[in-house]
C-alpha cells in the first residue's frame, strides 16, 4: 500500500552520514546551545515513545555529545495534539526539538482544529522505523496467514483483534489488513500495546500486529506465534518469519522514529542538531538498541527526509480517508 | 528452599555499602518528592532516571524502587499536614488525615501513615518473593469484563462514602464521570467536551488539577472563611511517649491494615489497575465494614492507615507485571520499565530466569527500604509538625504557591493552573452547599477506567453485556460488588432503626 523509500541499508545510511556530517561541519562550530534543550515527546511518560526519547537523552549524556543536557518533556495530551501546538507556539525557539512518532502526521489531519501544518516544522533526523508483525497465540492451531485467513473468514466478524486507540498505528494495520484479504474483524482498542500484548497472551483477543519489541519477550516465552511481518524485507530478529511481501500482498507499514524542531530555526541551528543525533546514530549503545527491539535503523536528514515526511503524510491521508475517518 | 537462597543471595547484593548507601539516598529523595503536590513518584523518577545511567544497572533499580516507595510514603504528608494530596495515590489519606491534623493529632496521624505503609510494603514484598510468577499468570486473565467487573466493585466499596445524602453523592459522581470523559476519547480517538473549543481540553482533566483544586484551594478558603484567618492547630511536641500512644492507637486498626495490604497488593497486580484506585477501594471497604462507619471523614485513625497501607502494597504489586510481563501497573514503573531496557535489561516472561540476581537484589531491597522508609519518618515527624506550627499567614501563600507549581509541573502548560483556580472556587461552593467531595474524585480517577474496559468489552462481545456476568473471574468479582452495594444500606436501615428506637437523638 505504502512504498518504501528504503534503499539498501548499509549504502543509504553511508549517504545520509556523509551528507549530515558534510553540512554539519562548518556549521556545528558556529551555533552551540546557550542552555537545556527541551525534548518534547509526543506521548505519555512510559510509552514507547518517552522510552526511546529517555535512550537517545541517555546516550547523549553518556557520551558527552552535547555541552547541554536535553531534558524530555512529555505533552503526550491528544494524541501529540499538545506537543504540536507547543512546537508551533516555539516558533523560531533555539532550544526545542521534538521525538516524533506517526501521529505526527495522522493527528494534524484528524484534529484540524490545532491549526498545525507539520510542512512549517524543520526536519532534523530520523533514526530508525518501528515494524508491525502480525501476531496469535500460541495455543491456536493457526500457523500461516492462510490458517489466519481462513480461522477468521469462519469466526465471523467475532473475531477480535486488539490494538492500540482508533486511528493510531495498530488501527490503520488492522484496515490495510483487512482490505487485502477481504476480512472483516471487531478491532478492540486499548491504551497501550504492552497491554495490547498482555491480551493476546490471556485469550482475550484473536489477534494483534503489535511491534516486535512488545511481544518478542512474549514470543521467546512461547506464548505467541509471529504469522507475517509488514516489512519490505524480513525482520533480521524473526528470520523465519515471512513478510506480506513474500506471500503477494504489498502490506508495508512502519513507524518512524525522527527529530524535528520547530520552524523558522536558522541553518546553523539546525545543522547543529543534525550532527548530534548523527553521533547518536553511530554510537554502539544505539546499534544494540536496534537489534534488540528489531528496529530498521537507518538514518534521514535534510531534504530527503523532508521528502519522506511529505510522503508519508499523503499515504496516511490517503489511509485515513479510506477509512473514513477523515473526509 | 531454593527460594530462601535466591533471597539470601538477594540480600548479600542489597547489602552492599553502595547499593544500601543508593537505597538511603533514594528514600530520602522520594520523601521529600512525594510530599511536594504535583511532584510526585513519576516525575521524581523520570528526572533523576538519567543519573542512573552511570551506576550498575542492580543499584539503578534499588535507587529508583526506593524512589517510588519514599514518595507513597511521602504523599501522605503533605495529604496530612496541608490537606493536598501530595500525590493522586494519597489523595484517600486525606480524608481522615487533614481532620486529624486539624484535632492537633497530626502526629498520630503521620505514625498510622508511616506503620500502615511499613505493614503493606512488608506484606506486599513477602507476597511479591513467594508468589510472583503465578501471580503473573493470575493477571493475565484479566481482559477487559474482569477489569471492568473490578471497576464496579470500586465504585461499590463507595456507596457509604458521601454521608447520608444520596442524591447529592449521586450527583457528584455523575459530575465526576463527565468531567472524566472530556479529551480525547482513547477508543474512538475523537474528541469529546472540548468546552469553548479551548486547546487545553483535549488533553483531558488530569486527576491531579482536580484534586489540588478542590482540596488545595478549596480547603484554603474554606478555612480562611472558617477560621476568618486565626487558625491554631494545637500541637504537640512529638516524643517518645506520644509514639507509644499513637501505635497504642493505631492497634486497633491492625486488622484493616493488613485487609488493606492484601487487597491494595492484588489490586496494584492487575495491569490495568494501580495504587490509585487500590487506596480508595481500601478506605472505602474499611469504613463499609467498620463498626463506627460516622467516624470517618472526621479524624479516624484506620481512615489514614488502611489507603497507606494499600497504597504501597500495590506500588509493590505494579512491579510484578512489569518485570514479568513488560506491563507497567502504573506511570512510575511504566519509566522504571524505560530504565531497565536502558540498561540493557528485557523485562518479560524470561527476566527471572535470565537476570535472577537483578531481581532478587531487587526484591531483598524491597524489604530493607521498607524498613528504612519507616524510620525516616518517624525521624522527620517533628519537622512536619513544626511545619503546622507556622502562622498560617505564612502557610496559606506557601499552600497556594504550592498548589500553582504542583499544577504546572506535570505537563507545564499554564491551562492547569487557570484549572485548579476554577476547581478551587467549585470545590469551595460545593462545600458550603455541603456536597461531598471524595465521590467526584473518585468517579474521575475510575471513570475512564470504567469507562474505556465497558466499551471494550462490548465491542468484544459483539454489544452482548452478558459475559461481563457469565465469565468466571468477571461473574465472581461482580457478585462481590452486589454483596458491597447492599451491606451500607441495609447496615444504614438497622442502625437508623437502632436510633429511631433510642428516641431520635443523634447528631
Amino acid at each position: 500500500m505504502t512504498v518504501t523509500r528504503r534503499s539498501g541499508f548499509g549504502l543509504g545510511v553511508a549517504g545520509a552520514a556523509a551528507f549530515a556530517i558534510a553540512g554539519a561541519m562548518p556549521a556545528a562550530a558556529e551555533w552551540k546551545p546557550v542552555k537545556p534543550v527541551e525534548f518534547v515527546v509526543m506521548a505519555g511518560q512510559g510509552g514507547g515513545a518517552d522510552k526511546l526519547a529517555r535512550f537517545i537523552q541517555s546516550i547523549i549524556e553518556k557520551n558527552k555529545y552535547a555541552e547541554v543536557p536535553f531534558i524530555p518533556i512529555n505533552k503526550g495530551g491528544g494524541s501529540g495534539a499538545d506537543a504540536l501546538r507547543y512546537l508551533k507556539d516555539n516558533q523560531g525557539n533555539d532550544h526545542v526539538i521534538m521525538a516524533t512518532l506517526n501521529s505526527y502526521y495522522t493527528t494534524p489531519l484528524r484534529n484540524p482544529g490545532i491549526g498545525v501544518n507539520i510542512d512549517e516544522f524543520t526536519p532534523i533526523a530520523r533514526l530508525a522505523e518501528d515494524t508491525f508483525v502480525l501476531w496469535v497465540n500460541s495455543n491456536t492451531d493457526i500457523k500461516s496467514v492462510d490458517d489466519y485467513v481462513k480461522a477468521v473468514k469462519e469466526k465471523g466478524t467475532a473475531w477480535k483483534m486488539g490494538g492500540t486507540g482508533s486511528g493510531q498505528e495498530d488501527s490503520l494495520v488492522t484496515a490495510m489488513l483487512e482490505k487485502a484479504y477481504g476480512i472483516k474483524e471487531t478491532y478492540v482498542p486499548f491504551k497501550g500495546g504492552g497491554t495490547v500484548a498482555a491480551n493476546l497472551v490471556g485469550g482475550h483477543v484473536d489477534s494483534t500486529v503489535n511491534n516486535p519489541s512488545e511481544a518478542i519477550g512474549f514470543m521467546q516465552a512461547g506464548k505467541v506465534r509471529p504469522l507475517a511481518s509488514l516489512t519490505a524485507k524480513p525482520i533480521e530478529e524473526l528470520k523465519d518469519v515471512p513478510t506480506f511481501k513474500s506471500l503477494g500482498k504489498d502490506l508495508v507499514y512502519r513507524m518512524q522514529r525522527s527529530v524535528v524542531a520547530p520552524g523558522g530555526i536558522s541553518p546553523d541551528v539546525a545543522a547543529y542538531y543534525v550532527g548530534v543525533f548523527q553521533k547518536v546514530f553511530e554510537s554502539t549503545e544505539w546499534k544494540d538498541y536496534c537489534k534488540k527491539n528489531a528496529l530498521q535503523c537507518s538514518m534521514l536528514t535534510g531534504d530527503d527526509l523532508k521528502k519522506y515526511f511529505a510522503d508519508e503524510k499523503a499515504s496516511h491521508e490517503a489511509l485515513l480517508k479510506e477509512m473514513g475517518e477523515i473526509k | 528452599m531454593e527460594l530462601l537462597s535466591h533471597l539470601m543471595d538477594g540480600f548479600s547484593v542489597a547489602f552492599q555499602p553502595f547499593n544500601l548507601g543508593m537505597m538511603a539516598l533514594g528514600c530520602l529523595l522520594g520523601l521529600f518528592m512525594g510530599a511536594m503536590p504535583g511532584l510526585g513518584s513519576v516525575n521524581g523518577v523520570a528526572i533523576l532516571l538519567p543519573i542512573t545511567f552511570f551506576v550498575p544497572p542492580t543499584a539503578a533499580i534499588i535507587f529508583l524502587a526506593a524512589i517510588y516507595y519514599g514518595a507513597m510514603y511521602g504523599g501522605a504528608i503533605s495529604s496530612i499536614m496541608l490537606g493536598i494530596p501530595g500525590a493522586s495515590t494519597a489523595v484517600a489519606t486525606t480524608f481522615d488525615g487533614r481532620p486529624m491534623a486539624l484535632q492537633g493529632k497530626a502526629d498520630f496521624a503521620l505514625v498510622a501513615a508511616a506503620v500502615a505503609s511499613f505493614v503493606g510494603g512488608t506484606i506486599s514484598v513477602i507476597l511479591f518473593t513467594l508468589f510472583a510468577p503465578p501471580l503473573a499468570d493470575f493477571a493475565l486473565r484479566f481482559g477487559p469484563q474482569e477489569t471492568f467487573a473490578l471497576m464496579v466493585l470500586a465504585f461499590a466499596t463507595f456507596v457509604g462514602l458521601g454521608g447520608d445524602d444520596i442524591p447529592k453523592t449521586i450527583f457528584m459522581i455523575l459530575l465526576g464521570l463527565v468531567l472524566a470523559t472530556v479529551g480525547l476519547d482513547n477508543i474512538s480517538g475523537r474528541p469529546r467536551l472540548i468546552f469553548f473549543d479551548l486547546q487545553g481540553f483535549y488533553k483531558g482533566i488530569s486527576f491531579i488539577v482536580l484534586a489540588i483544586g478542590i482540596y488545595g484551594i478549596g480547603e484554603m478558603l474554606w478555612t480562611l472563611e472558617t477560621s476568618r484567618g486565626k487558625v491554631e492547630i494545637a500541637s504537640n511536641k512529638f516524643t517518645f511517649k506520644r509514639l507509644g500512644e499513637a501505635l497504642k492507637e493505631l492497634k486497633r486498626a491492625w486488622k484493616t491494615m493488613t485487609f488493606s495490604s492484601f487487597l491494595g497488593y492484588f489490586v496494584g497486580v492487575l495491569p490495568a489497575a494501580g495504587a490509585t484506585p487500590a487506596a480508595l477501594m481500601a478506605y472505602g471497604l474499611a469504613k463499609s465494614f467498620s463498626d463506627t462507619p460516622e467516624k470517618y471523614g472526621k479524624g479516624e485513625i484506620s481512615g489514614v492507615a488502611a489507603p497507606e497501607a494499600a497504597n504501597n502494597a500495590a506500588s509493590t504489586g505494579s512491579m510484578l507485571p512489569m518485570m514479568t510481563l513488560g506491563i507497567p501497573g502504573s506511570p512510575t514503573t511504566a519509566i522504571l520499565l524505560g530504565g531497565m531496557v536502558i540498561w540493557g535489561l528485557t523485562p518479560g516472561p524470561l527476566l527471572f530466569i535470565e537476570q535472577s540476581e537483578f531481581v532478587w537484589g531487587l526484591t531483598a531491597s524491597l524489604y530493607a527500604a521498607n524498613l528504612v522508609t519507616l524510620m525516616m519518618n518517624l525521624a522527620l515527624i517533628p519537622l512536619f509538625v513544626w511545619v503546622l506550627r507556622m502562622p498560617f499567614m505564612i502557610l496559606a501563600p506557601l499552600i497556594f504557591v504550592l498548589c500553582f507549581v504542583g499544577s504546572f509541573a506535570p505537563d507545564t502548560r499554564m491551562f492547569d493552573p487557570w484549572l485548579v483556580l476554577l476547581f478551587g472556587f467549585v470545590g469551595y461552593v460545593m462545600r458550603k452547599l455541603d456536597y461531598p467531595l471524595a465521590p467526584l474524585v473518585l468517579a474521575i480517577v475510575l471513570g475512564p477506567l470504567a469507562e474505556d474496559s465497558f466499551r471494550q468489552s462490548l465491542i468484544s462481545d459483539q454489544g452482548d453485556w452478558t459475559p461481563i456476568f457469565t465469565r468466571p473471574l468477571s461473574g465472581i468479582v461482580m457478585g462481590c460488588a452486589a454483596l458491597l452495594f447492599v451491606a451500607p444500606m441495609l447496615k444504614g436501615m438497622l442502625r437508623k432503626n437502632k436510633a429511631k428506637a433510642a428516641s431520635g437523638e443523634q447528631s
